[in-house]
């Protein structure tokens, strides 16, 4: 089995793993990163989105093995050491951007890569980077208002 | 009625910050020594018998340790009926299927193996052979004399039929003499599903040298979930655990306990050792419970300025193969509540729920919706077919606040509602004389097809059927001062871990962050209904009320007694209690808290130590909501796509705990309808086979589709103490009609008429194809 190592929210992790695990399950069960969640396992509906390299990536769709070397930031890794929210996470509790919480973390992680690529964007852009990202409890209303809301601030 | 300090505040989420940092804890996050992983292995065939189900290849694979069939589990199972419904005639529900399947995806075996990776390669290596019969797919080819039946044990495909009799007066409007008008309309609604975006899943442990079972689940209900995998189980019920933690959604599915979390608890029981089963989305689309399968022949009898008379209702619903519950359906609450909140002096109905080789239907969001869903289509089609304005016709008939105590023609008592006044409140929001002008313009200058819908519903929440509206909680005060309160609930991202605090923290006159909410767990909560069928803000809101009085009434004695103060002359405002008028005299609410525990020489002779309360709330059998969504789309000819343009709910929830988690709920319902109105359809063949089995089949509403939903609120208090009402179902209730008859109201420009759903562009092009060659095109109107 292959032997990998990868940076995950800044600490280095090694593991001999299978090569048909995928990212989010050696997140999930390797690092004890929860956060990441699973909502399809087909790469429709985010929820497990993460960023490798900087990259927004659905982790269902990658191998572990293809992120050897690779820098991962998970939703655990989003916010401050100390428990603070950043500011998609405030705007997303401001804007009532979640109910249910499983979809969240692949939505902050989401519209983190995306604010970051285009911290000003209009409301059509909005949405169309959203459209990556399936939430079955907000009809999307809050969301959007907190990711206009993360623009702005 | 003002807001109070916290009760009528959209305060932030109190489940926010862990939810938004990956650090809540769903099902699939719970990990214990030991445990092992499941897979189901599945029918591929609707109807058929079993000739060999051959596990011994997968059994020889590494690090699987049992595969199980029916041989192995039914035998042991007790009935797996909801507790609600245990005397109710249903389905022949079982753990794995024997002898026979019933639907594509119904389990016919247990894999359960060291890793969810080996369970799933075992599943592919049990040899399934089963011998494919003639299925009932088709609900209304299910009622013919020569169906084959679903249920070979059952004499019949019909599960359950009611009617009500026909009043010669009412048989005379119906047939005609009496009635200026008599129109008549069927409606279908298609197949679709909850969908939650976590989907089911379990972990069962079961420890032999106790005899306990301890139980992980993804669930709104953990009391029912204890009692249901005590019966199905043989363990005791009071050695069986339930905790849900987060709730990655439910809407109904997770409500009572479904037949794969039954089963692997028993699995978990037999062998002794701890399973985890979390469900995939392709088992979640072809086999937890599905919903809305429904049709409705309504019959309308009005006098010359349309004003109804008489009302018949014919309802017909898909009860799949293994519903959850009796037949899954809400058929009697549909006829009952099929004239809403109009005048009708006459109706009857009649509901029959029918076995069909499908996916069972279950619980979804509103599951009476489908009386809304026909009756509103209805009053358009009768709007247009007498000539008068669909909002007109809802104004001279709609009950009006004078009508009320209304008595429905079913006998059900209509009171505290207010659905005129959310009818003109959406319709001056939207702007609707306005619309009616540019809808005209744009048909006559530039052919385009817009339309405006209404859906005005009236929304039965509250339980009717015990224990569906008795909760119970239990409020403790620690020797600090702070507040822990235990509720039988199973939130699932209603936040009600912060609205209970709301209602806590302004009973007791202390501050939101000195409460913690505790639910979600059967061992430490008092029994209760769960969180479901809009209930939690009447009937929780209100236990929380009674068990604060006595708190409140035990913490003011102690403080008289403390500062010799007469209890009457003392309130209890900003965390402390003090004498009224004369705020320097006080004793903090920490203080009080520390006499009752630890310094109790200091309490009034022979009160009992401790401050706490346990108190249940039972509701009375309605509490009435209602709203009115108004919405105006564009029909694109050419392509046949719908798009909304505006969409507006005027919401009678009477008093809002959190008005934003209020618009929260309004807006996840009214977007779950419209995905079910114009983009989710679960597709079967003729054959039974399951055609829509992942997310770019079955296809959900994203951000790019949405429109904005604009609010209003009309406060019309019910008559229990915190004069709320239930309204979590209700968004997704009024959606449906609401775009549907916009829809048609666009169509309708160009001769186009519809009457089922999905609103996908094959159903408006095939309509638009069919309509009639008489009907005027731009050209002729200019």
């Amino acid at each position: 089995m292959p032997q990998i190592e990868m940076t995950v929210n800044g600490e280095r992790r090694r593991a001999t793993v299978e090569a048909r695990l995928t990212l989010a399950d050696f997140l999930r069960d390797e690092c004890a990163l929860t956060g990441t969640h699973l909502g399809c396992e087909h790469g429709v509906c985010g929820a497990c989105t993460v960023l490798l390299d900087g990259d927004a990536v659905r982790s269902c769709l990658v191998f572990a093995v293809q992120a050897a070397g690779a820098h991962v930031t998970t939703i655990e890794g989003i916010g401050g050491e100390d428990g603070s929210l950043s500011a998609v996470q405030e705007a997303f509790r401001a804007e009532h951007g979640l109910q249910c919480g499983f979809c969240t973390p692949g939505f902050i992680v989401s519209v983190t890569a995306f604010l970051r690529d285009n911290p000003h964007p209009s409301d059509t852009e909005i949405r169309e980077a959203l459209s990556g990202n399936l939430c079955r409890c907000t009809g999307y209303q809050g969301i959007i208002r907190a990711v206009q809301r993360a623009a702005q601030s | 009625m003002s807001a109070g300090r916290f009760v009528g505040q959209s305060v932030q989420r109190v489940e926010d910050p862990r939810l938004l940092t990956g650090h809540g804890r769903y099902v699939d996050d719970v990990t214990v020594p030991g445990m092992l992983h499941c897979a189901f292995v599945r029918s591929d065939v609707a109807r058929g018998s079993i000739v060999r189900v051959d596990a011994s290849a997968a059994r020889a694979l590494e690090g699987v340790v049992a595969v199980l069939t029916a041989d192995d589990l039914n035998g042991h199972a007790g009935s797996m009926q909801p507790t609600i419904l245990l005397t109710m005639a249903g389905a022949p529900l079982r753990p794995i299927a024997g002898g026979d399947v019933r639907f594509v995806g119904e389990p016919v075996a247990l894999v359960v193996a060291e890793s969810r990776y080996v369970a799933e390669d075992a599943a592919e290596l049990v040899d399934v052979e089963i011998d494919p019969d003639r299925a009932v797919v088709d609900v209304e080819r299910a009622l013919d004399d020569d169906a084959p039946l679903v249920h070979p044990e059952l004499d019949s495909n019909v599960g359950a039929e009611m009617a009500f009799p026909i009043a010669p007066e009412l048989q005379a409007l119906l047939d005609g003499p009496d009635a200026a008008h008599v129109v008549r309309r069927s409606f279908r609604q298609h197949r679709h599903t909850p969908v939650p975006m976590e989907t089911r899943g379990i972990v069962a442990q079961y420890a032999a040298a106790s005899g306990e079972l301890r139980v992980w689940m993804s669930t709104q209900n953990p009391h029912e979930a204890k009692h249901a995998i005590a019966r199905v189980t043989g363990v005791p019920a009071h050695l069986v655990r339930v905790r849900g933690h987060d709730v990655g959604g439910g809407f109904g599915q997770k409500f009572f306990t479904p037949r794969e979390e039954l089963t692997v608890a028993l699995a978990a029981r037999r062998l002794g050792r701890a399973l985890k089963w979390i469900e995939d989305r392709r088992e979640n689309l072809i086999a937890s419970n599905h919903a809305r399968t429904d049709i409705g022949h309504c019959t309308f009898a009005l006098d010359e300025g349309g004003r109804l008379l008489g009302s018949y209702f014919d309802h017909i619903e898909d009860s799949g193969s293994f519903p959850i519950g009796a037949t899954g359906g809400a058929g009697a609450l549909v006829g009952m509540l099929f004239t809403g909140p109009y005048r009708c002096p006459l109706a009857s109905m009649r509901t029959r729920s029918v076995w069909t080789n499908t996916c069972g239907r279950g619980a979804y969001r509103g599951p009476w919706m489908f009386e809304t869903v026909a009756r509103e289509q209805m009053v358009d089609a009768v709007a247009r077919e007498i000539g008068v304005d669909p909002l007109e016709w809802r104004r001279r008939n709609v009950v009006a606040t004078s009508d009320l105590p209304y008595t429905l023609p079913t006998g059900m008592p209509l009171e505290h509602v207010s659905p005129a006044e959310t009818l003109e409140q959406a319709v001056g929001i939207i702007g609707y004389d306005a619309f009616r002008v540019e809808q005209v313009r744009a048909w006559r200058d530039e052919g385009r097809l817009l339309g405006i819908g209404i859906g005005l519903y009236v929304e039965p929440s509250t339980g009717m059927m015990d224990p569906m509206g008795t909760e119970t909680a239990v409020v403790r005060v620690d020797p600090s001062g702070r507040v822990t309160v235990a509720l039988g609930t199973g939130s699932h991202g209603q936040g009600i871990e912060t609205t209970m605090a709301q209602v806590v923290a302004e009973e007791l006159g202390i501050e939101l962050d000195d409460v913690t909410i505790v639910q979600g767990d059967s061992a430490v909560t008092a029994y209760g209904r769960g969180t479901g069928g809009s209930g939690t803000a009447v009937i929780a809101g209100n236990s929380c009320r009674l068990a604060c009085a006595e708190v409140r009434a035990k913490a003011v004695d102690i403080a008289a007694h403390l500062m010799e103060a007469a209890p009457e002359d003392l309130e209890i405002a900003g965390g402390q209690i003090a004498v009224r008028g004369t705020p320097a005299r006080a004793v903090s609410w920490p203080e009080v808290a520390r006499v009752a525990h630890l310094e109790t020489a200091r309490l009034p002779a022979g009160m009992a130590v401790g401050l706490e309360a346990t108190a249940t709330f039972k509701a009375p059998p309605f509490s009435w909501s209602n709203a009115c969504h108004v919405c105006t789309v564009e029909v694109d000819r050419a392509t046949g796509v719908v798009r909304i343009l505006r969409y507006v709910v005027s919401e009678d929830c009477g008093v809002m705990i959190n008005p934003m988690i209020v618009e929260g709920q309004v807006a996840g319902g009214v977007v779950q309808g419209i995905g079910g109105t114009l983009y989710e359809h679960f597709v079967y063949d003729d054959d039974g086979n399951p055609l829509t089995t992942t997310f770019m089949d079955y296809l959900l509403p994203t951000a790019a589709e949405v429109p904005v939903i604009e609010y209003g609120h009309v406060e019309t208090p019910s008559a229990t103490p915190g004069g709320h009402k239930g309204m979590g179902e209700g968004g997704a209730i009024g959606s449906p009609p609401a775009v549907f008859n916009a829809v048609a109201d666009a169509l309708a420009l160009a001769g186009a008429s519809i009457d089922h759903t999905p609103l996908g562009p094959d159903t408006i092009l095939t309509a638009l194809n069919r309509r009639s060659p008489r009907n005027p095109s731009p050209r002729d109107l200019a």
